[in-house]
């Protein structure tokens, strides 16, 4: 009995509370991919270092805020400096969209010009985060560190598995779920979401009924803005942020909007949590859980591992073209790529 | 102004004949140019300190004087290296070497123009592992650890300590590659074991998949090879956080003040080992070059230790003949005898001219083992109360 109670904790220690953050993640990075696909109608390259860009802005807000002694302590001052990080990043890709995305919509220019333009976006915005905060690593969490501590947990149950709670990754989880229902709320029962989903079905019919195309780009950017910099804030906070981390982000945050289907706010949300257990799973070594669970003469030598952790990225790879060759518009049936 | 001149002439010529020994010339060869060229000036003076001391000293083979001759190595181009040391053979005619100093360079002088000519070569600096194994006709010889040193040194530490099975993660190149490697031939051939060896890459955001198969593994305590700038302070956050480990072993990549200032008292009870000797030889070689160059710059010490190391064989071998002192270099080297330190170059000339028996210990406490090599000195380290303390040294 106590055997199976430790496979549990260390399968949720090491499995399925990281997955769950993790997951979270990158759900709110595909939302945001996935909005500007199904709206603007392309895959925005530049998306990573916009979560990065919004992520600075936190950082440098966090740094004052913590400099003045504002703090609302247990929790992460983040948290306080995340709405002035979701403010100028929205003024940011406004921006970008007024000087570069508009230029190609009055054209009616091709996705793949699009796409293009967007990796020019990525570009500068890289350019951008590095000049003013620099390559290197930033850690910015503050306040209470753990909900759960390993030892603790180790010393209240008896079990020889600890389980770690971090609050970052708390945090992760309630927001993930808050800014989800928020987003479905507005895109279900509001006048502006309804006629985000009419422009994003079609386009033309959509015009004919007196939606006005700029405000639902507007409207799309500002959202993007706001969960591209949760996103980042999230993830730095639970990890940690570097610039080349974020646009490393790039790829599983792609795979999990295509596994869920491109242009399908739900399928964004499953896709993320797809491809953040798969990197999980394959990449965990059961050793420990299994010499747990079997008999001892069937316990295994080896570390049960299928991939090393070097191999995380090629998870989503595989997915990702898994996914395109088998069911290109993904799980949720989005639009086709 | 006829005398003055006469008077000059006299006395050069009384210096002369004084100094009626033998020349001798030795062939500093290091990377004046290349990508350590700011650590070999230094080098190179620490050399030409030791060498100048004996020459002053008229004691040598019955008062030879001693020039140094320069040459690059690059430590890099193993060609331009070959023919540098071949020039200084051939034209020079140096009677024994000061160097190389990068690992690949050095193999192939050794092999190229050392082993050929037999001359005795004394590098201050290669480290590389491979160079023990060198067929060198025992004419190579260094004042520098092998890297291969610091993995038999930790298993020594972690064995004292009681622990049987470690798990050890190391960052992803040829320095964390090599520690990993020798540590766990050595660990396991002395009885411990090793549950799991596997590489981090630095730079990442996040370790604990990584983690994740270091806990799966197991073992009494975690290894971790890498920098503690880089990937290895993310490995023990993520440890620490999942509790995977509380332990922790660090080499000379982890241990800085960084590391108390990461992790504080949560790695209290963790130990390790850097390069560190609390010979009085260093102090008294900083007060010898007393500000003339940096005495603390890398290897500078060892590089004095390698110069005096061959004219001290000289001498005990009463000839500056290579084949002749090649077999000395241990012997004064290595106990017994009398301890010498930097500055007392003279006192051991005397003592070997008389038939007496020394022990370098020099500025680095040179004690050579195995196919001639530096034991190295290392510093054992325990963080107690979030400080890193010293526990002995080895």
């Amino acid at each position: 009995m106590t055997d199976l109670l430790n496979a549990i904790v260390a399968i949720a220690n090491y499995v399925l509370i990281p997955g769950l953050a993790y997951g979270s993640q990158l759900s709110l990075g595909a939302l945001g991919v996935t909005l500007i696909y199904g709206i603007l109608r392309f895959s925005n390259f530049a998306h990573g270092d916009t979560m990065a860009f919004g992520t600075m802005v936190t950082i440098l807000f966090t740094w004052w805020f913590q400099s003045i002694g504002i703090s609302i302590a247990p929790l992460p001052t983040a948290l306080l400096a995340l709405p002035f990080g979701i403010v100028l990043t929205a003024l940011l890709v406004l921006g970008t969209d007024r000087v570069v995305y508009r230029f190609y919509r009055a054209r009616r220019a091709a996705p793949v010009i699009l796409v293009i333009v967007s990796m020019g976006v990525m570009f500068m915005m890289n350019g951008l985060v590095r000049f003013i905060i620099g390559p290197d690593d930033q850690r910015f969490a503050d306040g209470a560190r753990f909900l759960i501590k390993a030892r603790e947990f180790k010393q209240w149950t008896g079990l020889s598995e600890g389980l770690a709670i971090r609050t970052s990754q708390a945090i992760t989880v309630v927001t993930a779920v808050v800014v989800v229902a928020l987003l479905f709320w507005f895109l279900m029962k509001t006048r502006t979401g309804k006629s985000m989903r009419a422009y994003s079905d079609n386009e033309d019919l959509a015009l004919l009924s007196g939606i006005s195309p700029e405000r639902v780009v507007m409207i799309t950017w500002l959202i993007v803005a706001a969960l591209a910099t949760v996103a980042g804030v999230l993830y730095g906070l639970d990890k940690s942020f570097k610039p080349f981390t974020y646009f490393q982000l790039l790829l599983p945050i792609f795979a999990s909007a295509v596994v869920g289907g491109l242009g399908n706010p739900i399928g964004a949300i499953a896709g993320g949590f797809v491809v953040a257990f798969s990197e999980v799973t394959i990449t965990y070594a059961w050793k420990k859980v299994l010499v747990y669970l079997l008999p001892e003469d069937l316990e295994p030598a080896g570390l049960a591992q299928l991939l090393s952790t070097d191999y995380k990225f090629a998870v989503s790879f595989a997915l990702l073209i898994m996914v395109l060759l088998f069911r290109p518009t993904g799980l949720f049936r989005g639009k086709t790529a | 102004m006829k005398k003055l001149l006469m008077a000059t002439a006299t006395t050069a010529l009384m210096a002369a004949g004084a100094a009626q020994g033998e020349e001798i010339k030795i062939g500093i060869i290091l990377g004046f140019t290349g990508p350590i060229e700011s650590l070999t000036p230094q080098m190179a003076d620490g050399a030409e300190l030791a060498i100048r001391e004996v020459s002053d000293s008229g004691k040598l083979l019955g008062g030879a004087t001693v020039t140094p001759v320069r040459a690059d190595s690059t430590c890099i181009d193993a060609a331009a290296a070959t023919a540098a040391a071949e020039r200084l053979i051939t034209s020079d005619g140096v009677k024994g070497i000061m160097g190389a100093d990068c690992s690949g360079v050095t193999g192939a002088i050794l092999s190229n123009v050392a082993v050929p000519n037999g001359i005795v070569m004394i590098s201050p600096s290669a480290t590389s592992p491979g160079l023990s194994t060198a067929e060198d006709n025992g004419l190579f010889f260094r004042t520098a650890p092998s890297d291969a040193r610091q993995g038999e040194v930790m298993t020594q530490v972690i064995l004292d300590r009681g622990l049987k099975s470690v798990a050890v993660t190391y960052t992803n190149n040829d320095y964390g590659k090599g520690l990993a490697d020798s540590f766990k031939s050595a660990f396991e051939a002395a009885g411990g074991t090793v549950t799991i060896s596997a590489a981090h890459e630095d730079g990442k955001a996040d370790y604990a998949a990584e983690v994740g198969a270091l806990a799966s593994a197991g073992g009494e305590a975690l290894v971790v090879a890498g920098y503690v700038d880089q990937g290895g302070s993310g490995i023990v956050r993520a440890a620490l956080d999942a509790g995977a480990f509380d332990t922790f072993v660090f080499p000379d990549g982890m241990i800085s003040d960084k590391l108390t200032e990461n992790f504080g008292t949560e790695i209290d009870g963790s130990f390790g080992q850097h390069p560190g000797t609390d010979s009085p030889g260093v102090a008294r070689f900083g007060e010898m070059v007393a500000g003339k160059f940096d005495a603390t710059s890398p290897f500078a010490p060892e590089s004095y230790d390698a110069a005096a190391l061959i004219l001290l064989a000289m001498q005990a071998a009463g000839s500056s003949d290579p084949a002749a002192y090649k077999d000395k270099v241990m012997e004064v080297a290595n106990a017994p005898g009398e301890k010498i330190y930097p500055g007392e170059l003279a006192k051991a000339l005397e003592i070997l001219a008389n038939g007496g028996d020394v022990d370098y210990v020099g500025a680095s406490a040179v004690e050579l083992i195995g196919p001639g090599e530096s034991a190295g000195n290392y510093r054992e380290i325990e963080i107690r109360d979030g400080k890193i303390t010293t526990a002995r040294y080895r």
